[in-house]
């Protein structure tokens, strides 16, 4: 089993936490990739057999516009996870995934961690609590981008 | 020797501090479709007042009124004084039809400043929220002036689109500072906008900075100020060491006449800069 991914992954914030066995299980399913600007890297409806531990760069999670283009729903930079799709049925990408800039990440094969969760279940619940915790981060900034942090005054103070 | 006023808590005021003293627009510049900067110079010889970044002054639009600005130019320079003013009223509509060569009444420097001298030796993160970025300004230009007083600076500023970004090049130009990190985010944007897209929060955990013997400043809207102060405190960044600068309607500007009341504190007198943990209380209030 190829495992000179190791020493990279365990820099990734993704493994701050410092757990062996999820760092060991996660690097057998691990690749290292890159992707040029402008790439797309996944496809909204296309199989989500991935997730992306950003080394260097950013992604842009876009959707198509009603008129037309794509509009920008967030950005992922460097130390970022991206995608929980493969995780969840029926594993499908919701959005597109663009590389913004030259990008290096690891794609680590949902399939692959999927069967690992089925077979070691200690691991799947250690998965399950690292990605729900990452679904509830994304809810609540969703819900801040929701609450327009930014209205101007309709008047200004004193006025 | 001025006459002297004062305050029920034994404070002396100048009473010049309730006359406003003539200024000319020396030049205008438009930041955004609502925002503009005004840049004033004493109408008689001399240099503008001095004041520290964080203060305000009064503005007065001659025959509508008077209204708080926030000061967004460099402490450093002392012949001029630069307002970035968003149009959203009365006053600030008249201050917006000024031309250069018009003049208009100043009251000020006004309130308490951001902790420059505390801070020093230490990391700086700002955090600004739309329109926020100009009070912070000026704490900015001055850390930026005096760069090896400082440690490591972050500069984080949310808008809600790219239309909404006031100070862009100047961001631009931060970024080459020597280790100076500036991430801009807005809510919303087409696929041409090459920085970051999410609510301001979400830069905290992106940039580098040693919490314990960091100072944040963070200006913007309060809810947005409320998340910031949560951000920040997963970092392990001190109570103590979080300042927020505050609004409210001020009038008189030297804590008489209670406008600006914020649970127990003036805005105009106590602030606007305020370090977090004195008023945290009051922030979760919904009617204050």
């Amino acid at each position: 089993m190829p495992t000179s991914l190791e020493p990279l992954l365990r820099e990734h914030p993704f493994f701050r936490e410092k757990d062996e066995h999820i760092l060991q299980l996660v690097t057998s399913c691990a690749e290292n990739i890159r992707f040029s600007a402008g790439e797309f890297i996944a496809r909204q409806g296309e199989p989500a057999d991935e997730f992306f531990l950003i080394r260097e760069g950013r992604i842009a999670l876009e959707m198509p516009a009603p008129q037309g283009g794509a509009i920008l729903l967030q950005t992922a930079d460097e130390g970022d996870v991206v995608g929980f799709s493969w995780l969840v049925k029926p594993y499908q990408w919701h959005y597109d995934l663009r590389a913004m800039t030259d990008l290096r990440a690891f794609s680590i094969d949902g399939r692959c961690l999927r069967q690992k969760c089925e077979d070691d279940p200690r691991f799947g619940f250690l998965m399950m609590k690292r990605f729900s915790k990452l679904m509830a981060e994304q809810l609540e900034v969703l819900r801040l981008q929701l609450l327009n942090l930014y209205p101007g005054p309709a008047k200004p103070p004193g006025e | 020797m001025s006459a002297l006023l004062h305050t029920p808590d034994g404070d002396a005021l100048e009473i010049g501090s309730m006359l406003p003293e003539p200024y000319v627009v020396e030049s205008r510049k438009e930041e955004t479709a609502d925002t503009f900067t005004i840049t004033l110079r004493p109408a008689k010889q001399g240099k503008a007042r001095p004041f520290a970044p964080g203060q305000f002054n009064m503005l007065y639009a001659f025959g509508t009124g008077e209204s708080a600005i926030s000061i967004s130019g460099s402490p450093d320079e002392h012949h001029l004084l630069v307002h970035t003013i968003r149009r959203v009223g009365t006053v600030t509509s008249a201050l917006d039809r000024l031309a250069v060569g018009d003049s208009v009444g100043l009251r000020g420097p006004f309130g308490r400043a951001w902790p420059m001298e505390a801070a020093r030796g230490r990391d700086l993160v700002f955090v600004a929220g739309g329109i926020g970025l100009a009070p912070l300004r000026p704490a900015i230009l001055h850390a930026l002036a005096n760069r090896s007083d400082y440690g490591h600076i972050a500069i984080l500023v949310g808008t809600r689109s790219p239309e909404d970004v006031i100070f862009y090049d100047e961001q631009q130009s931060w970024r080459n500072e020597p280790d100076v990190e500036v991430k801009l985010t807005v809510d919303r944007a087409d696929q041409q906008w090459p920085h970051n897209v999410g609510v301001v929060t979400t830069l905290i955990p992106r940039v580098h900075f040693d919490a314990p013997n960091t100072v944040a400043m963070v200006c913007g809207p309060e809810i947005m100020m409320r998340f910031t102060a949560i951000e920040l405190a997963k970092t392990g960044l001190p109570d103590e060491s979080l300042f927020v600068t505050l609004e409210r309607n001020m009038k008189c500007a030297v804590g008489f006449c209670g406008h600006c009341q914020f649970g127990p504190e003036f805005i105009c007198r106590d602030g606007p800069v305020f370090p977090f943990d004195r008023i945290r209380h009051w922030f979760s209030q919904r009617e204050i």
